[in-house]
Formats: structure tokens, C-alpha cells, sequence
């Protein structure tokens, strides 16, 4: 069992809570991820780390309820319990194993949107404590949804841009990417996570500017340990495992089609119908229906 | 009964148990296993303990059977194997002690694994516990992994008096015997669990969530956490697919996927949290005893199921028991049938596979008949689900993050046969990790020689 310490609502139905797990706090790095059982008939949900802390052997996760799983989650409270956090699972990213001094190098920039903002905040942390400069694109459907803005602020160059122009700059990561752009920001190097279709478009405008992009795959997982096969990816014509290859892989080789198809696997047409409440007009493809 | 015919075993009706995920097998009653008893010989050189990959004493908790002595018969087996009731079910006894038996030159072999059975079942129910050990060593070895192999080593190093923890990295004990053979054939909670809670009772603990050479490595256990010796039995986790076209669409599983969502998150129980397709026609390709598990659990689930493999029944690599289940309860076998593509609809489902027809060819380096295809001879079968049962290899998590360790091409584990020995000193491994995918016994046999093996390393340590 492992205890929760803090559960905090960060926004509408995105939630933050922070848990005793000392060997993943011990271990964990940036890019990585966990997966966590509620109870003990729970189904195993891969979620991601948002901040660690080895001495007091805790992490950080940020979760969005979309399903009855994570919805039970979001009702624990301080002082509760989970019946099982396991991990880190996958790769560390790809920064944390670069010279710190080929990294000052790259000026680098970080596009999080929605509930992936989460897992953009320790890497951009890790390159504060690095002594290393980054840029953080922060995209929501509008003010109120922007999460760890604060937090950001602390570590990066923060630009926000909201959907419905709410708050920051107006429109979509993508526009928001483009501007900066044209303002004069060269970027080398791109890290870009969020729901699969914001990484998709990401991808195809980062290619035109000739951007290398990194992307964190969230596909559906069981184990986390590369026994299933299920969270499997087409990425560069050949076939690999988010959960052992991955999470983290070049953007421009990820056949996000074929992904976000395989995310409709297990979608009842009643979860389909609750997330398009949701989300509404500003509905993103995590249903995995769209086009 | 002449002596000649064993006792026949009680089983679900075919029919019936085509519908549920009870189990197929009854087992014996006290009647039936003392009868049964009757027939062996009690051999002077008793062939059937050669047979045994553990060396269980065989006649001699035969015997105690047939004196009605369910204890002493235990403890006899207790001896030499941690989970006689998980054995008793899952054993190629036909290929060993069985098919040594002498009774079987003339006649059927005494059915040893049935006994077996009979005297776990009796003895758990009577609540007889494994004797632990007398005096403690004081010294710490980490199991890596909770199957077979490290459920075997875990228990006989207790006996012996070390401090053993367990490190499982999914959320619930016993490997591939909670997320791979299906209830039907080994039942969980009655079965599997209880004969865990038994090595545990030896004293051993159990630290399940830890991922080896993610949560913690190796070195780090060695080096950080005392421990002296560190098994690996962390089994052959990866499943292959085809890489045939079509084989990303939705409603395409490896057999290990579709198995754990519904042995280890009990996805076949409609009120399980975790979901699982229930196909209408389900195609499983493969020949082995992990594709009839596939393909049985596919049926209970409500589908037509066809198990199409490459080459032919004699060939089939699964027990003739599972092979002969599988067909009493109405799969289709489509032997000698290789697939070539797989067909999705416009919405990326599945709705069909094209096969080729194959016939056998001379015989390989193997000794085995190798498929060859018989051009022109496709055919489509249609389906709304394709499960590949293709064999498993070793999970490279612990070898690429463990300094020293030597793997070979394969990606399995270099390890000693005799005493489990790897290329890093206090280092042992066993089971599929070292072999590749192999059986339930063969695990616990490398288990047991990798305990006597770490013994020896310590006490001259």
C-alpha cells in the first residue's frame, strides 16, 4: 500500500497528489512514468511523474479523470492509500543522458498540452538545476484549464496560449510555436507532449522548420514491463513498445494515425459520449475517433 | 480395474465447461487416489525419480498413499518441490515421470501427477504447512521474480535458513502462473495463492511493484541492501509477432496481452474493472500450450476459435492433454496453415486473415520437418480477432542494466546448468530467463540446482 500525502484539484478534473513510493522516488528521472492500481480490483493505469523527491522518497502525479479509473482516483484524499505504484517505467529522456555542455548549446523548447503539461515540468527542471535555458510552450482550451504556471515560471521561459485567447497568446501550441518562430526564436530542439493529435500537428509544422522533435507516447499499456505488446507503436516503419522503447520517441518517424486509431481499442461508445461532453466543442482526438 | 488401465480422473462435461472458467480437471477422491496407489510397483531403481526434474521421491509418497498417509506424503514431496498442487496440474508428466513409469511399457504409466495432486490438494485442505527451517544463517539473498523458478529457490533456501525476499515486479506473486495458465487449468485463489502463502510461511517476504533495473538494480541490492546472492528468475516475458502486414490493427493481440488481461486482471469476470475483447470469431496462431490457453480462454469468452499452425498434430509443440481439452471442447485446428496478412475494415478492425496452406519438408538441423509453403494455396479466414501465440523471449530489463552479466544471442541469460552460476560473481539465474520459454517444472528444477548452487557460494563465502 502506499500513502497518499497530498491530493489537491488543479483544475477542472485535473488532479495532483503526492505519494510515499520511495524506490520510484529514489530512481525515477525525467521522461519516465509510473503505473498505479486504485484497489485491489483496480486496473493497472499508466500515469505520469510530475516532480520526485528521493530524500522524503515521494512523487509527484497529475492525472486527468476521463475514465471510471482515474475518476476514482481523483477521489482519494490525504491519508488514503493506493494499493500499487510501480516503476519508473521506460526510458529516462534522452536530455538527461546529453553533455550539459552540448545542451547549453541548443536552445530548446518544450510545447505540454492539457494534462501532459505534467510530465514537461520535471524535464524542465532538470535542466534549471543543469544550469541549462529552456522554453515552455503551456496550451490550453482556455484560462482556467492552464495548470503549474507558477511552477513554470520558477524554471523556464514561459509562453502560455489559450484556445479561446482567455489568457496569454491566443490559439493553438502550434500558432503559438510559428510566432515565436517568426519572432526570431531559432529553436534545435523540440520536446513536445500532450494528446496524441496536438503531437501530431506539433510534428508536421517542427518538420517544415526543421525542428528534431521528441514526442512522450501514451498508448494503452497492462503491465509497463514489455510483456504485453499492447501499448506497441509503428515509429520509423519499425514496430516498438512504449512502455520499454518509449515513452519518449522522434516525432517525425511516430505514425500517429495508426495510434491514435489504436487508442479507440477498449472505448465504450458511453465513454466516448462522457469525453465528448467533456471536452465539448474543443474536443482533441483522445477518444482516438477522430480525425 | 486390472492393473494394466488407471484410474480414470473426474472432469467437467466438455460442453459445460466450454462456458466457464471453472476448473476442467476434478482430480481424484481419497477412493480413487488409494486405488490409483495400488498400481505402483515400488521400484527398487525407480525410473519415474529419474524423470522428475526435482527428484521428488515418487515411490516413496506413493506408498504413504496408499497407507492413507496424506501427511507423511506431503512432507515427502515437500522435500524437493514448493508447489506440489501447482505441478500435480501443469506438468508434462507423459514426457517425465510418467512416461518412465515401467507400468507404461505394458499398459498405462501410474498416474503420478494426478496423485500428486491429490496429496497437495488434501494436505491444504487438511492445513498441513511445509516444514520451515531449524536455525536461521543470518545471511540475505533476493529472488528476482516470483514464478517457478524463483518460488522454487526462494523456498528451499529458506529451509535452509537464509533470509530471502522476493522482488515481483507486477502487483501479485507467481509469474506465469497468475498472468499466463488460465483458471480453468490452475485455479488462483484455491490453488496458486495458497501454495505461495506456504513458501511464505518458510519465512520468505515478498516485495511485489519492484521492477529489477528500474526500480532498483542489481548492483544496488548488492551493494546497498546487503544482499549476499541474488537470483534471477525473472522468466521470458517479450512476446513475438509476425511482422506480417495488418498486424497493428485493433482486435490483433500477443497471446501474452490477452491472457493477463483476463487471468492476472481477471478481465473474463464481467464485474473486472479491466476490459478484454470477447470475440465472435477469434483466429489463434500458434501450436504451443500457451496458444491452447489462448484459444480456450477465447472460447469461454464466446468466440468460434481456430488455431491455425504451421506445421502438423504430430508437430504440435502443446501436451497431448491440453491438445485433446481443447478439441472436446469444439476448437478448430488448421494445421499446416501459415498467415500471411491481416485484414482490417475501413476503421481499422479486423476482419479477417489470409492463410497459405504448408506442407512439411525434409527434416532441419533440429531433426524436425520444416514448413514450406504450397504456392498458390491462400485462402481467407474471416474473423474479428487474430491472437499471436508465437513464443516469448527473456525481457532485456535486468541483463542491460546488470554490469557484468553475460546474455547469448538469444538474449537469455548465461548460467550454469548445474548450480545456476552466471557470469557475475553471486549472481544465479534459472528458469525461462536462462532457457527461453520452456516449462513449469524445467523452472523449478533450475530454481532448485540455483539454491543448492548459492548455498554452496555462501557457506564457502
Amino acid at each position: 500500500m502506499f500513502k497518499i500525502l497530498e491530493a489537491n484539484e488543479l483544475t477542472t478534473n485535473i488532479f495532483q497528489m503526492i505519494v510515499e513510493a520511495p524506490r520510484v522516488a529514489q530512481a525515477c528521472l525525467p521522461g519516465q512514468f509510473l503505473i498505479i492500481r486504485v484497489d485491489e480490483e483496480g486496473e493497472r493505469i499508466p500515469l505520469t511523474i510530475c516532480d520526485y523527491d528521493r530524500e522524503k522518497g515521494t512523487v509527484e502525479i497529475v492525472a486527468q479523470a476521463i475514465g471510471a479509473e482515474t475518476m476514482k482516483l481523483g477521489k482519494l484524499k490525504a491519508g488514503d492509500h493506493l494499493a500499487d505504484v510501480v516503476g519508473p517505467l521506460g526510458k529516462p529522456s534522452d536530455l538527461c543522458e546529453e553533455s550539459i555542455d552540448e545542451l547549453k548549446k541548443k536552445k530548446i523548447v518544450f510545447i505540454a498540452g492539457g494534462v501532459g503539461t505534467a510530465p514537461v515540468y520535471p524535464q524542465a527542471k532538470w535542466l534549471k538545476e543543469h544550469g541549462v535555458d529552456c522554453d515552455v510552450i503551456i496550451g490550453a482550451k482556455t484560462k482556467d484549464l492552464v495548470i503549474l504556471e507558477d511552477r513554470f515560471k520558477a524554471v523556464c521561459n514561459l509562453h502560455i496560449t489559450t484556445d479561446d485567447g482567455s489568457y496569454g497568446r491566443s490559439g493553438m501550441v502550434t500558432k503559438a510555436l510559428q510566432d515565436l518562430w517568426d519572432e526570431g526564436n531559432k529553436y534545435d530542439h523540440c520536446v513536445a507532449i500532450g494528446p496524441m493529435i496536438m503531437m501530431k500537428f506539433v510534428c508536421k509544422l517542427t518538420q517544415e522548420l526543421g525542428i528534431p522533435t521528441i514526442v512522450s507516447m501514451n498508448p494503452i499499456m497492462v503491465d509497463g514491463t514489455g510483456m504485453c505488446g499492447a501499448c506497441r507503436l509503428t515509429v520509423g516503419g519499425e514496430v516498438k513498445f512504449a512502455c520499454v522503447d518509449g515513452p519518449e520517441f522522434d516525432g517525425h518517424k511516430v505514425d500517429f494515425d495508426q495510434a491514435m486509431n489504436r487508442m479507440k481499442l477498449y472505448k465504450t461508445e458511453e465513454g466516448r459520449l462522457m469525453l465528448k461532453a467533456q471536452e465539448g466543442d474543443t474536443h482533441h482526438g483522445g477518444c482516438g475517433n477522430c480525425e | 480395474m486390472d492393473g494394466f488401465v488407471r484410474v480414470p480422473v473426474r472432469e467437467q462435461d466438455a460442453k459445460v465447461r466450454a462456458t466457464n472458467f471453472q476448473e476442467v480437471c476434478l482430480g481424484y477422491n481419497k477412493e480413487e487416489a488409494e486405488s490409483e496407489a495400488q498400481r505402483c510397483l515400488n521400484c527398487k531403481n525407480p525410473k519415474c525419480v529419474q524423470g522428475c526434474p526435482v527428484s521428488i521421491d515418487i515411490p516413496a509418497f506413493i506408498q504413504q498413499v496408499k497407507e492413507g498417509d496424506v501427511e507423511g506424503a506431503y512432507q515427502t514431496i515437500s522435500k524437493s518441490s514448493a508447489l506440489p498442487a501447482v505441478c500435480g496440474r501443469v506438468c508434462p508428466q507423459e514426457s517425465q515421470c510418467e512416461g518412465q513409469c515401467v507400468r507404461g511399457i505394458k499398459g498405462d504409466a501410474v498416474s503420478i501427477g494426478k496423485l500428486e495432486r491429490y496429496v497437495a490438494d488434501t494436505a491444504r485442505e487438511l492445513g498441513i504447512k511445509p516444514e520451515g527451517a531449524k536455525e536461521k544463517k543470518g545471511k540475505k539473498v533476493a529472488i528476482i521474480g516470483s514464478g517457478p523458478s524463483g518460488l522454487t529457490c526462494a523456498g528451499d533456501l529458506a529451509k535452509m535458513g537464509y533470509d530471502v525476499t522476493i522482488f515481483e515486479a507486477l502487483h501479485e506473486a507467481g509469474g506465469v502462473l497468475v498472468y499466463g495458465i488460465p483458471e480453468f487449468r490452475l485455479p488462483k485463489d484455491a490453488v496458486v495463492k495458497k501454495e505461495i502463502e506456504n513458501v511464505k510461511s518458510l519465512g520468505v517476504k515478498l516485495e511485489t511493484d519492484v521492477v529489477i533495473g528500474k526500480s532498483v538494480t542489481i548492483d544496488e541490492l548488492m551493494e546497498k541492501e546487503g544482499f549476499e546472492a541474488v537470483f534471477i528468475g525473472s522468466g521470458a516475458g517479450l512476446p513475438r509477432f509476425m511482422n506480417i502486414p495488418g498486424e497493428q490493427a485493433m482486435g490483433v493481440f500477443s497471446a501474452n496481452e490477452f491472457l493477463t488481461r483476463s487471468n492476472l486482471m481477471k478481465a473474463f469476470d464481467e464485474n473486472s474493472r479491466t476490459p478484454i475483447m470477447r470475440p465472435k470469431k477469434c483466429v489463434v496462431v500458434g501450436g504451443g500450450n500457451v496458444a491452447m490457453d489462448a484459444a480456450r480462454t477465447a472460447l469461454r469468452l464466446g468466440a468460434e476459435v481456430h488455431v491455425v499452425y504451421r506445421r502438423g498434430e504430430e508437430e504440435l509443440p502443446a501436451r497431448k492433454e491440453e491438445v485433446g481439452h481443447a478439441k472436446e471442447e469444439g476448437i478448430i485446428f488448421d494445421l499446416l496453415t501459415n498467415p500471411v496478412e491481416i485484414h482490417a475494415d475501413e476503421n481499422g478492425w479486423v476482419t479477417g486473415i489470409t492463410c497459405i496452406r504448408m506442407e512439411l519438408g525434409e527434416p532441419d538441423e533440429s531433426g524436425r520437418r520444416s514448413p514450406v509453403e504450397v504456392p498458390g494455396s491462400e485462402f481467407d479466414i474471416e474473423c474479428d480477432a487474430v491472437i499471436m501465440s508465437l513464443g516469448t523471449s527473456p525481457n532485456p530489463l535486468i541483463s542491460s542494466t546488470t554490469d557484468g552479466l553475460e546474455v547469448n544471442r538469444r538474449k537469455c541469460i548465461v548460467a550454469q546448468e548445474e548450480n545456476g552460476q552466471t557470469s557475475k560473481a553471486g549472481v544465479f539465474a534459472g528458469g525461462d530467463a536462462v532457457t527461453g520459454a520452456a516449462t513449469v517444472i524445467l523452472a523449478m528444477g533450475a530454481g532448485k540446482a540455483a539454491a543448492k548452487g548459492i548455498d554452496e557460494y555462501l557457506s564457502q563465502k
